[in-house]
């Protein structure tokens, strides 16, 4: 039985793996926008930017006029926002230089030196097109991801850190589906979706549905095997919670975060794929906020346990 | 001649010089790395210099300095001391130690050495670090300095000396062992031609003293390294520690003390405490005993060790024994407790409090190093010869307001190394900070330590929090000593190496790919 890890910690690490994932996912995303823009040159560009705004939970005021400009200046090198990729880069390296003790040593490097390049990454991108930089941001988290899985033990630090890289995997699997919802003219085609998840391959090697929408969207909601699915994130969530519950002594509280990851799951599991698109606004709704409700439930069962203070007399033993 | 082009400025006259005795003449301990360096140019030494900058900043050994990180600054040239040296040295330190602990289990129990006049029972009551609050808090194994940094210089004519006691938190160790991996790593063959004393032991030894002091009838006490935090300038060195000891770093907030037990909240509920290793300052330590205002601390955490339900390492109240007006008094100390003659030298001092020496040193200010009695790291420490003549007169203002406040010592040209600035190799002064650990039975001091080094020429304050940088501090084995027991790691991969054909005395056998070559 496991003895549990500083609650303190358990949030950081859970934290480095959701910002890590957030750099990566929205760097696919702006990257399928800016080439969905350079491609139709004859689009509404300033709306496409809007629905990209809108994607990634930044209210802008529709009367703004965006350009591509605006997109790489706050979406992408705004080192303040936390949802801007700079800024979830650095969110996810001060996390992480404050979990230090317990990531691996490798961990630790990947994630400094990535910072520590960010700045040469963006004057080399200003030279030749913000996809360096973007390719330079998804390839250091493919780097971290895979140095999560080799270099420390499959052990709480390790489920932790899986737990926030799969909430917010799916977080921005909805999100990205919604953008076809939200403002479908403006948004990249489905195949483009595709790209964005980093999907296309794994769907046209499986898949016979060529670029049929619902095929599309029953991939990356209800696929079993493609890890960036819906589907295939809340599995991996409540593996974690299931091996967190296992480690644990407390038998006193229900989990309530891997209640809602199950009813989820559930529901996709007997989803119908045929009649995906007339459920998609339902489904998108109920993955975003399990997302969050699941976020809520593990900070208050994890991170944020009240003690009780108990008073004693002075020199009392 | 190569020499003088590598090495610029040399002048023994000025100072002790580590490595050259004369100019151009290095002494014999460091023939093999003068050598070594001859065959550099200056734009070799940059590449060299800047490898380690990028090892250290990779890694993120780093400190900060006035709210920014930054690598902590590694010089390429060793400082070299021998067997016989560090013998005298270790042992000078180790004395110093047990005469402190002495001191403060003197201090914080009966007061006999101030009944015996001492020490002036008023130099105890006005130190800013006195703690009546310590008073009855012991720790199982007696150890109140479980860590120390005895910071030792070297004098003109190379003699030893302290400088200034260390005992409450020290810092530096990380930095001792981090230089030495980045060494080995950037510039390994430095070390074929020598036998090094490694310096990895030290975690092992620190966690086994902590857990010596653990509160009595714990079997297998938890012990945790207790930070301020992220932002605290030895944060990297809290987070090393823990990491190689195997423990965890935990924050006030992590810690909460229940029926004056200490536990630390996990994620599977409340886990008990029963050491703490502290690298925070006793004031914030407790919000409920000192400052009420503390957000780093933990509330009752006082009062159960006082209970004797876990031990803080260092011991509360430590300060009073590193006060800078203490450290006159340690010779008499080492004598009225331990009966010896002090191994170590003081630095010549002048207590202010008395009149003829307020006024030798009111008069001569410009000769003297001025320092305040509680400082550390370097601050509001008055280098006479180097300062104006308006910060004199301040001085001078202050010191006749507070004289308990300030002590004043004779300015010691410190000795120098040659350390890479500008392109190119110069003389630059720096100090010694050996670490030791006290465990109750043995005062353990690691070999090696922290060479720090003031960069900017002819400074003489060294810390890093006021912009130094480091050597690594190599201290050679003893030659005359019998060879390692198996299994001991007793001197660094590459000089057992160099030393392993001469104890065979056989001719290497060629390997299978080595036929054809002839291997001569």
């Amino acid at each position: 039985m496991s003895r549990g890890m500083l609650s303190r910690l358990a949030e950081l690490l859970y934290w480095t793996g959701r910002y890590v994932e957030r750099a990566d996912d929205t760097s696919r995303i702006v990257d399928a926008y800016i080439h969905r823009i350079a491609e139709d040159p004859f689009g509404d560009l300033n709306a496409a930017c809007h629905s990209l705004f809108a994607i990634l939970g930044m209210e802008v005021d529709a009367s703004i006029p965006i350009n591509q400009e605006t997109v790489l200046t706050q979406l992408v090198y705004d080192q303040l926002n936390p949802s801007a990729i700079t800024g979830a880069v650095l969110a996810a390296h001060e996390n992480a230089r404050r979990a230090r003790e317990v990531i691996s040593s490798e961990m630790w490097v990947c994630l400094n030196s990535t910072r520590n390049d960010l700045g040469l990454q963006r004057r080399e991108a200003e030279r030749v097109g913000p996809a360096s930089y973007l390719k330079f941001v998804r390839d250091r988290s493919a780097l971290f991801a895979g140095l999560t899985d080799a270099t420390i033990s499959h052990d709480e630090t390790w489920w932790f850190l899986v737990l926030g890289r799969s909430l917010e995997r799916i977080d921005m699997t909805a999100r990205l589906l919604e953008s076809r919802l939200l403002a479908a003219e403006h948004s990249p085609d489905w195949l483009t979706l595709l790209r964005a998840a980093g999907a296309m391959e794994s769907y046209l090697r499986q898949s016979t549905g060529g670029s049929d929408p619902e095929a599309i969207a029953a991939f990356l909601i209800l696929d079993r095997s493609f890890p960036r699915s819906a589907y295939h994130s809340l599995t991996v969530a409540d593996r974690c919670l299931e091996d967190l519950t296992r480690a644990g002594a407390r038998s006193d509280v229900v989990n309530q975060a891997r209640r809602t990851i199950r009813m989820a799951q559930t529901r996709l599991e007997y989803s119908d794929p045929r009649s995906l698109l007339s459920e998609l606004p339902e489904l998108l709704e109920l993955l975003e906020q399990t997302s969050a409700a699941a976020n809520d439930q593990i900070t208050s069962y994890y991170f944020r346990q009240i003690a009780a203070v108990v008073w004693e007399a002075e020199g009392a033993t | 001649m190569m020499i003088t082009s590598t090495f610029i400025d040399i002048d023994p006259s000025q100072a002790w010089d580590e490595v050259f005795s004369a100019p151009g003449v290095p002494r014999p301990i460091y023939k093999e790395i003068v050598d070594i360096l001859q065959n550099f140019n200056a734009d070799d030494l940059r590449f060299r210099f800047d490898q380690l900058g990028r090892t250290f900043s990779e890694r993120g050994v780093t400190f900060a300095l006035g709210g920014e990180e930054r690598p902590f600054p590694l010089d390429l040239i060793p400082r070299i001391i021998t067997a016989i040296e560090w013998g005298g040295l270790s042992a000078g330190i180790q004395q110093r130690v047990h005469a402190l602990e002495a001191f403060l289990n003197d201090v914080y129990g009966h007061g006999q050495c101030l009944d015996d006049g001492i020490v002036p029972r008023a130099l105890i009551t006005s130190s800013p670090n006195f703690c009546r609050e310590a008073k009855g808090i012991v720790p199982e194994n007696a150890a109140r300095i479980t860590v120390s940094g005895i910071d030792i210089i070297r004098d003109e004519t190379g003699n030893f000396r302290v400088l200034e006691d260390n005992v409450r938190i020290p810092s530096g160790v990380s930095y001792v062992i981090e230089n030495r991996r980045a060494m080995t790593q950037s510039f390994g063959s430095l070390f074929s031609h020598y036998r090094v004393h490694p310096v990895d032991e030290y975690p092992a030894r620190l966690l086994r003293a902590l857990r010596r002091s653990a509160p009595e009838g714990v079997r297998n006490p938890t012990v945790v390294v207790l930070t301020p935090g992220v932002h605290n300038p030895a944060y990297f060195e809290h987070v090393l520690l823990a990491r190689l000891m195997g423990v965890e770093l935990v924050e006030g907030s992590d810690l909460v003390v229940m029926s004056n037990n200490v536990h630390m909240r996990t994620t599977q509920g409340e886990r008990p405490v029963h050491v703490i290793y502290r690298r925070i300052d006793d004031k914030w330590l407790d919000p409920l005993q000192f400052r009420p205002d503390s957000i780093v601390g933990v509330a009752g955490l006082v009062n159960a060790a006082r209970a004797k339900t876990v031990t803080i390492a260092n011991a509360l109240g430590n300060g009073v024994a590193d006060d800078k007006l203490l450290y006159t008094y340690v010779p008499e100390l080492i004598r009225y407790f331990l009966g010896e003659e002090p191994l170590l030298d003081n630095v010549e001092s002048y207590r202010l409090g008395d009149a003829e020496s307020l006024h030798e040193v009111l008069e001569n200010l410009e000769k003297y190093v001025v320092k305040p009695v509680d400082g550390s790291g370097g601050k509001g420490i008055v280098i006479g010869p180097q300062a104006d003549e308006r910060t004199l007169t301040e001085l001078r203002a202050i010191l006749r307001g507070n004289p308990r406040g300030f002590i004043a010592q004779r300015t010691v040209a410190l000795s120098t190394v040659p350390t890479f600035v500008d392109n190119h190799l110069a003389p630059r002064h720096v100090d010694l900070r050996p670490f030791a650990i006290n465990d109750g039975e043995e005062v353990w001091v690691l070999p090696g330590g922290l060479t720090r080094v003031a960069l900017p020429k002819g400074a003489l304050v060294v810390n890093s929090s006021q912009g130094g940088g480091s050597k690594d501090t190599w201290v050679l084995a003893d030659e005359t000593l019998a060879p390692t027991p198996p299994g001991a790691k007793a001197w660094t991969r590459a000089a057992a190496h160099s030393v392993a054909p001469s104890v065979n005395g056989s001719v290497r056998q060629p390997g299978p790919a080595a036929g054809s070559r002839g291997d001569q």
